[in-house]
C-alpha cells in the first residue's frame, strides 16, 4: 500500500475549467450580473455574487426520453396498503415524482446558480470600460524616470563592468592573434631548465633561450584584457508610467441637495472609486464639499453631515487646487475629479468657475466628470430643455480637447449606464 | 463446534484523530480480514489523503484525478461548489478510480473511524469489485486508463493550442452530447489504453511522412452522377446500422480533420471506460458496502476497534443504506447502496441458512454454504440487471415492500400492477431489473442510412418503446451537434418498435459555413 499527501498539491486544478466556464455563459452572466448590480447597493457591490444564469446557454443536451407521455413501469418500495388492481391518484407534475427515472435523471432545471468570485464580479462589471486617453497623457506628464538595461556599451563606471562580455571578447581576442599560452610557456622553461643541467651545447641552449625570450615577449604584447574587450551593461533613462492615481469628489451639499440626490451622486463616486481601484495600484481619495465655502472632509462627514448656506462653486474648485498643490503634484498622480451638484449656483460665481476649471483644474486633470443630480420627481424640467446655472457655465468650458464630462443623472437606475457611457472604450474624447 | 475466536488484540487506535501510523495499522489488519478471511482479490492499493477543496475538483473532473479542460467540467464545479458552501450538500467519503494502482481519496476532515470505513469500502469493495467483475475486465483498462488520460489532457490542450479554443470546444461538446451514444455494447476487440496512444502517434507519423503535395495537383474526375449502389450494398460498406453514433462519425464523417476524429475517439473511450460502471451501481456499492460491514464487523469482534468507533461507524452505515419509503418526503428513488446491501446479505443468507422457499426458488444457491463464495461469484459474473434477475428473492421483496405501478399517461390514474406476493415476485423482479437495464433504460437510438449519392443526409432511427419519445428540444440540440460533426443534414425518425410506424421526425439541417473546421 501506497499512502500519498496531496493537499500540499496545487489547489484550484479546475480553475482552467471555469474559466472556460465563464466564457462560454458570459452573455448571460454580464446580464445576470449587470441585473444584480441594479439591485443592490454600490457599497457591497465588491463583494461576490451568486448569480443565476439561465441553463440555456450552458446546456448539456443528450438524448433521453421526455418526461411525459406514453407508459411506464416502476417498482418502488414501502408498499402499505396497496393490492393488485388499486389505482392511484396521480401526484402533482404527472407522474414524474414517482420512481428513479422521472425526476431523478432530470436535467430539467431552468436556472443555473452558481457564485462568482469579488475579480470576476468585476471584471465583468466593468468590462469594457477604459480610461480615457490615459497613455498619452501618462507619457507626456510623467516626469519622474527608471533607469532600465539596455545593451552593452564600450565605456561605462567600473561598477557596471560585465564581465562575461569582456571576458568573450577578451578570450576570442587572444586565440585570433595567438597569444602563447602559459602551458606553453613552462613548457619551453622547463625544456631550457632540463638542457642546461644535461649541459648541451650552447647554441641549442642559446635557441631555446631565445624562443622563450620571443614567446614571453609575444604574451607581453599580446594583453590578456586589453581595453578593446572591456564591455560595461548599459543603461536607459525611461520615463516611468505614474501608477498612482487621487480622486477628487466636489460635492454641493447647500441645502437644495435632498438624500435623493447625494444618494446618487455617492453611487456614482464609488463607482469611479472601484474602477480607479482596478486600474491603479493605490488610489487616494479626497472628499470636498462646499456650500458657499469649500472645505476638505472625511467620508462620513462628506455623505452625511448637512450644512447650510448658499451655493459658491469656485470655492470648491479653489479648494482643489490647494490641495493638488499642497500633497499632489500634478506631475506625479493622476488625478480625476468628479464634481456632483445639483446645478445651482450664485450667478456671479459663473464666470469665475469656468475660469478656474478652465484655465487651472482641468489642465492638470486626467479626467473631470461632472454628474448633475436631479429629483427623481422632478422629471419634466430638463426635458423641457431648462438648462441649470452650472450646466450652462460648464457647456462654455466644454470643448473636444478638454477633459471634461457632464451628464445627468435623475434615478438610480441611469447611475450605471451614465458612467459606462463616461468610459466605455474606444469613445474618443468622451 | 467451539468457534475459534481470534485473541483479542489491543485496538489499532484510540479516539478520533487519525495519523500515517494509525493508517498503516488499520490497512494491514483490514488487509489481513480482507484477502486471508474474506478472500478477496485486489488491485495494489495507493490511498490518497486530499482537502475538501480537492474533493470538489475531483468531482467536476469526474473524479478522475487528471482529466482534459472543458468548461462543462467548470460548470458542475460552480454548482458543487456552491451546493457544497452553502450546505446543501455535503462532499463523499471519498472516491476511487478503476486504475492500477487502485486509487482511493480520503479526506483530511474525516475521523479515524471514517477513514477506516473508507478503506474499507474503497481500497477493498470497490477494488474487488473492479478487478473481478467481467464487464470492468471487458471493459476497461486498469492500467492504462491514467496514462491515456494523460495523453488525452496533453493532446487537447495542444489541439486548443493549435485550432483554438473555439473550435476545440465545438467538438467537445458534440462529443459529450452523444456520449452515452458513443459506446460499444458488444464486445469486438479489447481496447488497450495504451497502444491507443501509440496508434495515433503512428497514424500522424505515416500522414506526415507520405504527405505529396503534388496530389493536390491531380485533375479531379469528372463530377457525373455515379451509379447509385443499391441500398443494402451502401448500408454495408458503411457499417449500418450503427449504435455507436460516436464511432462512425470520428470514421465516416466526411468534413473532419484528423485532430477532430482524435477527440471523438477519446471522447468515446472515455465513455467506453464509464459503461460498466453505469451498469453496476448497484452492485458495484452493494459490494463495497458488503465488504466494509463484514470487514468493520470482524475488527470489532477481533477487539481491534472501540466500541465507541463501531457506534460510530454503525451511524454513518446505517445512513449510507437507509431507503425511504415511495410516500417519504426524502424519497428519491431506490438508494442502490440500500438494495445491493440487502441483496449481498440475502445471498449469504439463502447459501448458508436457506427457508424452504429459497430452497425452491433457488436451488442451487441454497444451503450450499460459504456465504462469502457465493457473493463473491455473484460479484464476478453478473451486472445489475442480470444481478436482480437472478438474485432478487421473495424475502428481500417482502422485505422491502416493493410494488409496481404502472404509468400510463392515457390513464387518469396510476395502477397498482403487481406487489410483494406469490402472484408478483416474478414480475416485481422482472421490472425491477429492467429499471437497471441500460438497453432498456437509454432510447435505442441508430444510425440507419445516408444518402450518399444525394445531399449526404444522415438518418437515424429511434425506436420508441412504450410510446415513450424523445425529449424534443434536447434530441434537436444533439442533432445540431450531429450535423456540426457530420457536417450534412441530420433527420432523426421515431418509430414504434412494435408497428414500424412513424411517430415524429426530427431535422437539423447542415451547418452554415464550412463545416467544423
Amino acid at each position: 500500500m501506497n499512502i500519498i499527501d496531496r493537499r500540499l498539491n496545487p489547489q484550484g486544478k479546475s480553475l482552467a475549467n471555469r474559466q472556460r466556464f465563464l466564457r462560454r455563459a458570459k452573455e448571460q452572466v454580464v446580464k445576470a450580473v449587470r441585473d444584480a448590480s441594479g439591485k443592490r447597493g454600490i457599497q457591497d457591490i465588491e463583494n461576490g455574487e451568486k448569480v443565476t444564469i439561465a441553463a440555456g446557454g450552458v446546456r448539456e443536451p443528450s438524448f433521453h426520453r421526455a418526461a411525459q407521455g406514453g407508459v411506464r413501469d416502476y417498482v418502488v418500495p414501502g408498499n402499505k396498503e396497496y393490492v393488485e388492481g388499486d389505482t392511484i391518484q396521480r401526484p402533482d407534475g404527472g407522474g414524474g415524482g414517482r420512481g428513479s427515472e422521472g425526476s431523478a435523471d432530470g436535467e430539467g432545471e431552468d436556472e443555473f446558480r452558481f457564485v462568482l468570485s469579488r475579480d470576476e464580479f468585476l471584471d465583468i462589471f466593468l468590462e469594457d470600460l477604459e480610461l480615457p486617453d490615459l497613455v498619452k497623457q501618462k507619457v507626456k506628464q510623467s516626469e519622474s524616470h527608471t533607469l532600465t538595461r539596455a545593451g552593452y556599451s564600450v565605456s561605462g563606471s567600473p561598477a557596471n563592468l560585465n564581465l562575461v562580455r569582456t571576458m568573450r571578447n577578451s578570450l576570442s581576442r587572444r586565440i585570433a592573434l595567438k597569444r602563447p599560452k602559459r602551458d606553453e610557456i613552462r613548457e619551453l622553461e622547463e625544456m631550457l631548465r632540463e638542457a642546461e643541467e644535461a649541459g648541451e651545447d650552447a647554441t641549442q641552449i642559446q635557441a631555446l633561450r631565445e624562443q622563450l625570450e620571443h614567446i614571453v615577449l609575444r604574451s607581453r604584447r599580446i594583453p590578456f584584457i586589453d581595453p578593446i574587450d572591456v564591455r560595461y551593461n548599459r543603461f536607459e533613462t525611461v520615463p516611468k508610467p505614474i501608477a498612482q492615481a487621487v480622486m477628487f469628489c466636489l460635492m454641493d451639499v447647500s441645502g437644495s441637495m435632498t438624500e435623493h440626490m447625494k444618494d446618487l451622486a455617492k453611487r456614482f463616486f464609488m463607482l469611479l472609486y472601484l474602477f480607479l481601484r482596478r486600474r491603479y495600484r493605490s488610489v487616494d481619495i479626497v472628499f470636498i464639499r462646499h456650500t458657499h465655502e469649500a472645505k476638505e472632509v472625511d467620508e462620513e462627514t462628506f455623505f452625511y453631515s448637512t450644512e447650510t448656506g448658499g451655493t459658491v462653486v469656485s470655492t470648491a474648485l479653489e479648494e482643489m487646487q490647494k490641495v493638488v498643490q499642497e500633497r499632489y503634484p500634478h506631475n506625479e498622480w493622476n488625478i480625476y475629479a468628479a464634481q456632483a451638484s445639483d446645478g445651482d449656483n450664485m450667478s456671479s460665481d459663473n464666470a469665475k468657475s469656468a475660469t478656474l476649471l478652465r484655465d487651472v483644474i482641468l489642465p492638470m486633470c486626467q479626467y473631470f466628470a461632472y454628474i448633475e443630480v436631479a429629483a427623481e420627481h422632478n422629471m419634466g424640467l430638463s426635458a423641457l430643455g431648462r438648462e441649470t446655472e452650472l450646466w450652462r457655465t460648464y457647456k462654455q468650458v466644454q470643448s473636444p480637447e478638454r477633459p471634461l464630462a457632464m451628464r445627468r443623472v435623475r434615478s438610480r437606475r441611469e447611475i450605471f449606464p451614465v458612467f459606462r457611457e463616461l468610459f466605455a472604450r474606444e469613445k474618443a474624447g468622451a | 463446534m467451539t468457534a475459534v475466536i481470534t485473541r483479542p488484540e489491543a485496538l489499532l487506535y484510540d479516539g478520533v484523530e487519525w495519523d500515517y501510523d494509525k493508517i498503516k495499522r488499520v490497512y494491514d489488519a483490514i488487509e489481513h480480514i480482507a484477502l486471508k478471511e474474506m478472500g478477496l482479490d485486489v488491485y495494489p492499493n495507493q490511498i490518497e489523503v486530499i482537502t475538501a477543496e480537492q474533493m470538489l475538483d475531483a468531482y467536476s473532473s469526474i473524479g478522475m484525478p487528471l482529466m482534459y479542460k472543458h468548461w462543462s467540467f467548470g460548470k458542475h464545479f460552480a454548482r458543487d461548489e456552491m451546493m457544497y458552501r452553502k450546505g446543501y450538500r455535503g462532499l463523499a467519503y471519498e472516491i476511487v478510480i478503476n486504475s492500477s494502482p487502485c486509487i482511493s481519496y480520503i479526506m483530511e476532515e474525516n475521523t479515524m473511524t471514517m477513514q477506516t470505513l473508507v478503506i474499507a469500502h474503497a481500497a477493498f469493495g470497490h477494488n474487488h469489485f473492479f478487478k473481478n467483475n467481467q464487464l470492468f475486465q471487458q471493459w476497461t483498462d486498469a492500467q492504462g486508463i491514467l496514462d491515456y488520460l494523460e495523453f488525452a489532457k496533453t493532446y487537447i490542450a495542444h489541439c486548443e493550442e493549435r485550432y483554438g479554443h473555439a473550435a476545440v470546444e465545438r467538438v467537445l461538446d458534440a462529443a459529450h452530447a452523444l456520449m452515452s451514444q458513443g459506446v460499444h455494447k458488444y464486445p469486438k476487440k479489447r481496447s488497450d489504453l495504451r497502444t491507443e496512444q501509440r496508434r495515433e502517434r503512428e497514424r500522424q507519423e505515416y500522414q506526415d511522412q507520405t504527405f505529396n503535395d503534388l496530389w493536390r495537383t491531380v485533375p479531379k474526375t469528372a463530377a457525373g452522377p455515379r451509379p447509385a449502389k443499391s441500398v443494402s450494398e451502401r448500408k454495408k460498406l458503411l457499417g449500418l446500422p450503427e449504435e455507436n453514433i460516436l464511432y462512425f462519425l470520428e470514421k465516416k464523417a466526411p468534413r473532419l480533420e484528423h485532430w477532430q476524429r482524435e477527440l471523438l475517439r477519446i471522447v468515446r473511450h472515455i465513455s467506453q471506460y464509464f459503461y460498466p460502471q453505469k451498469q453496476t451501481k448497484v452492485m458495484n456499492e452493494g459490494c463495497a458496502t458488503y465488504v466494509h460491514y463484514q470487514i468493520m464487523s470482524r475488527l470489532h469482534e477481533t477487539g481491534q476497534i472501540s466500541e465507541g468507533a463501531f457506534l460510530e461507524f454503525l451511524h454513518s452505515h446505517t445512513s449510507v443504506v437507509f431507503q425511504p419509503e415511495f410516500d417519504d418526503k426524502r424519497f428519491s428513488g431506490l438508494n442502490p447502496y440500500a438494495v445491493g446491501f440487502a441483496m449481498m446479505q440475502d445471498i449469504a443468507r439463502i447459501a448458508e441458512k436457506p427457508t424452504d422457499e429459497d430452497r425452491q426458488w433457488f436451488p442451487d444457491l441454497a444451503g450450499r454454504g460459504d456465504g462469502m463464495a457465493a457473493v463473491r461469484e455473484a460479484w464476478a459474473n453478473f451486472r445489475d440487471e442480470s444481478f436482480i434477475l437472478q438474485y432478487l428473492s421473495p424475502h428481500l421483496m417482502r422485505k422491502l415492500k416493493l410494488f409496481s405501478v404502472r404509468d400510463d399517461a392515457e390513464d387518469p390514474y396510476l395502477l397498482v400492477d403487481h406487489i410483494h406476493n406469490e402472484r408478483g415476485y416474478r414480475d416485481i423482479r422482472k421490472k425491477l431489473a429492467r429499471q437497471y437495464d441500460l438497453g432498456y433504460l437509454e432510447p435505442d437510438i441508430q444510425i440507419v442510412d445516408v444518402d450518399l449519392a444525394g445531399d449526404r443526409k444522415l438518418i437515424l432511427q429511434h425506436r420508441v418503446t412504450n410510446g415513450v419519445l424523445l425529449d424534443e428540444s434536447d434530441a434537436k440540440a444533439v442533432l445540431r451537434h450531429i450535423a456540426n460533426l457530420w457536417g450534412y443534414e441530420v433527420q432523426l425518425i421515431e418509430v414504434s418498435a412494435i408497428s414500424e410506424a412513424i411517430l415524429k421526425e426530427h431535422a437539423v439541417t447542415a451547418p452554415s459555413g464550412i463545416g467544423v473546421g
